[in-house]
């Protein structure tokens, strides 16, 4: 299953429970709000050091660019709207509304 | 593949019209099908024609229409259009109001449904 997670992981906890529940090697990809669970030096960089351990994540470039964010933390695949697309067709999608 | 699309939140305020957008876009480059678009709840302001909007930005409801003209269905969930306003008077073209069932057989047709949401 394809998890999509549009949420600040600083505002809500839906990346943190979306990363409790979902079965390892199951794909996370970033989109809107939730780019900035990327950001380098923050705090939750343990808990997605962690998360990549286990899953492969992406995120948006659009929406990192729109919130100026340049670096993201080492492991995190920078993706356009193509490979969403791609990986939509790979797994299930599920929406972290 | 068949893709269908469900956009649950209003234009402008929040980003999910914006990224079901691009994501249709990218999806039709790839040679994709989108089966359609379901508006629910806020979604459905998405579909107004009475928007008016500074020529310097993008028009989300001309937006919809132009991808309707390409004969992707637009499908507005009439409970939510009742309550806000939205009926065939201000409905933009290449739309059309319909109930929820539409949003099943949407589901159906479809190999993947992508929700679009706050």
């Amino acid at each position: 299953m394809l998890h999509i997670v549009n949420k600040s992981p600083f505002k809500y906890r839906n990346l943190d429970t979306c990363v409790r529940v979902s079965e390892k090697e199951d794909p996370i990809i970033l989109i809107e709000d939730g780019v900035y669970a990327a950001l380098k030096g923050s705090s939750i960089e343990g808990l997605m050091k962690k998360t990549l351990e286990d899953h492969p994540v992406f995120a948006i470039r659009a929406d990192l660019k729109a919130r100026g964010i340049d670096e993201v933390l080492d492991g995190i695949e920078v993706c356009d709207y193509s490979c969403f697309v791609d990986m939509v067709e790979k797994h299930i999608p599920y929406s972290w509304l | 593949m068949k893709f269908g699309i469900l956009v649950q939140e209003g234009p402008y305020n929040h980003q999910a019209s914006d990224s079901a957008y691009n994501f249709i876009q990218a999806a039709l480059e790839k040679g994709h099908e989108i089966t359609g678009v379901f508006f629910y709840n806020d979604g459905v302001i998405n579909t107004t024609k009475l928007m008016d909007i500074p020529a310097d930005d993008r028009h989300i409801s001309k937006r919809w229409s132009d991808l309707g003209a390409k004969g992707i269905q637009l499908i507005v969930c009439v409970a939510a259009a009742k309550r806000r306003g939205i009926n065939p008077d201000v409905l933009i073209e290449n739309a059309r109001i319909d109930g929820l069932g539409q949003l099943s057989e949407l589901c159906i047709e479809s190999d993947r449904l992508i929700t679009f949401g706050d």
